[in-house]
């Protein structure tokens, strides 16, 4: 009689998987109990959202001129801010950089730019429309905190990611700090800063649409006051008005980095 | 008689003109944008000093306020951040595998499924909000539904891309052994995708934090309801207490996703 060799299974439940799936499912109860999230609630409101959508197609590109002016300043609040910010974080990243500055410089920078970074650019856009006044400056000084945030840090550590050779090699030749940056660290760093430069443009965009709705001007407080007055068609024209100008930016910025690289 | 061009070039001729139009392009962005935009100068001149006003009336935090109001908002928001994340996973993971070219090989179905993944990406969580909160009413849930379909995009894209790079040794050989196509979803694409969706779904949910922080101004639940109760009414000490937590729950959230990707991945 053959032996059969009993052997274990290969793929075993293993006892931390059930575990997870335990914790995550107790969590999932005691967040709804907590909430008092119901089903028959969410019912309900599937009910509404069919009507919503019935009241949203199709859309209305009747009032075009007001869409037009609020896309264009939402597309200026977007340049401005994106070469004001990045201009910024030029200098900003490199002060940051620990390779090329000294802790007592890089470590204060660093502080500033996690400071920029740690608010969402809404809250930062409550502050500024409070600060000064409703409008498009507001949501420009939004843009340029968040983008100095984003960039800045990034770029910081793209220079700290270089070939140190380069450095030592031009700084033997008794070039200026000046020199040093523009023709030893700038050519290591120049296509990937580019990179993050288009990617930022298409987050300003994206994120000048939404500033409006705070008050800071831009795509954002046209799609606002159409939600206020239930012009839902208007909000689905909006809506769709941004989705191709963010495809399109996407497009450009696509393009863009294929020059550059 | 041969020419030899002695000249070095880095760049061809179409590739330096394709650079200038970049700039001139910018350039002439930038400044069209300038010349029109709507800005009252008065305004910007003024800044410092409102700014400045702003923040005097701030100080000190309404430390009184927070065990009031602040804590249970701050935990609602984490929650819906949480309860988010959880619920974009039920449409993020099917969308992610349709998209992956290496799991379906239709150009049709990776098409459709990038439809999703993107116009979930181009609407901004704070306008999800909006729409949910016409549909829902103001409250939880519309917060919930916000972080969770404006996540969609972000980790179904990311996710095919990572299941895009895995090693196709293995899928081919547990094919070949006759395995169902749940078991190689299971024992072939999951194994070699664990680590980078575990890493997708911390970076999401620290994201989600700080997002969720913010639903609350257009009635979606969570601490921005406080915040913007305190802002109308003008009790600028109560902004700043809740401005403080939300500052320290965000940077608490990023020390903890840090450490587990440390002990984990």
């Amino acid at each position: 009689m053959a032996v059969v060799k009993d052997y274990p299974n290969p793929f075993e439940r293993s006892p931390a998987n059930t575990i997870g799936v335990i914790v995550i499912a107790a969590y999932l109860i005691y967040a709804a109990i907590d909430m008092d999230l119901s089903l028959a609630r969410f019912l309900e409101g599937l009910g509404h959202g069919s009507a919503l959508l019935d009241r949203m197609f199709p859309p209305n590109f009747t009032r075009w001129e007001l869409l037009l002016d609020g896309l264009i300043e939402s597309m200026q609040i977007a340049i401005i801010s994106s070469v004001v910010g990045i201009f910024m974080s030029l200098f900003i990243g490199l002060f940051a950089a620990r390779n090329m500055m000294p802790a007592w410089v890089s470590s204060p920078t660093r502080v500033i730019i996690a400071l920029c970074r740690s608010f969402h650019p809404v809250i930062i856009a409550i502050l500024f429309v409070k600060a000064v006044g409703f409008g498009a400056l507001a949501g420009l000084l939004t843009l340029i905190v968040a983008s100095i945030g984003f960039i800045a840090k990034l770029f910081a550590e793209a220079i700290e990611e270089i070939s140190f050779k380069q450095v030592e090699a031009i700084r033997a030749t008794g070039a200026s700090f000046t020199s040093i940056v523009l023709f030893a660290v700038l050519p290591q760093v120049f296509s990937r800063f580019i990179g993050f430069s288009m990617y930022q443009l298409d987050s300003n965009l994206r994120n000048s649409t939404m500033v409006g709705i705070v008050g800071a001007g831009g795509l954002g407080g046209t799609l606002f006051s159409a939600f206020q007055r239930f012009d839902y068609d208007f909000v689905t024209a909006i809506l769709l008005t941004i989705i191709a100008i963010i495809l399109l930016g996407e497009f450009l910025s696509g393009k863009v980095r294929e020059i550059f690289q | 008689m041969s020419t030899i061009n002695h000249q070095w070039e880095r760049f061809t001729f179409q590739k330096k003109l394709a650079r200038f139009a970049v700039y001139l392009v910018t350039v002439a962005a930038f400044l069209a944008s300038i010349r029109t935009v709507d800005v009252i100068p008065e305004f910007f001149y003024d800044a410092p000093n409102q700014i400045s006003d702003m923040f005097s009336r701030m100080w000190p935090l309404d430390t009184a306020f927070y065990p009031i109001t602040v804590h249970a908002a701050l935990m609602e928001t984490l929650h819906i951040a949480t309860l988010g994340t959880l619920v974009t996973l039920i449409f993020a993971v099917p969308l992610a595998l349709l998209n992956a070219r290496n799991v379906v090989a239709n150009p049709v179905v990776n098409w459709i499924s990038r439809f999703f993944l993107v116009s979930s990406r181009s609407v901004n969580s704070l306008v999800w909000a909006l729409l949910f909160v016409a549909v829902f009413g103001p409250g939880v849930i519309a917060g919930v539904l916000a972080i969770a379909f404006r996540s969609v995009g972000f980790i179904g894209k990311l996710l095919a891309e990572a299941i895009e790079e895995i090693n196709m040794g293995t899928i081919e050989a547990l094919r070949a052994t006759g395995a169902s196509w749940a078991s190689v979803l299971i024992k072939g694409y999951w194994p070699q995708v664990k680590p980078a969706f575990f890493s997708i779904v911390l970076f999401r949910w620290d994201i989600n934090v700080r997002e969720s922080a913010v639903l609350g101004l257009v009635g979606a639940g969570g601490i921005g309801v406080v915040l913007n109760d305190a802002m109308n009414l003008f009790e600028w000490q109560k902004v700043s207490m809740v401005l403080f937590s939300i500052f320290a729950v965000v940077i608490l959230a990023e020390i903890l996703v840090v450490q587990i990707r440390k002990r984990m991945i």
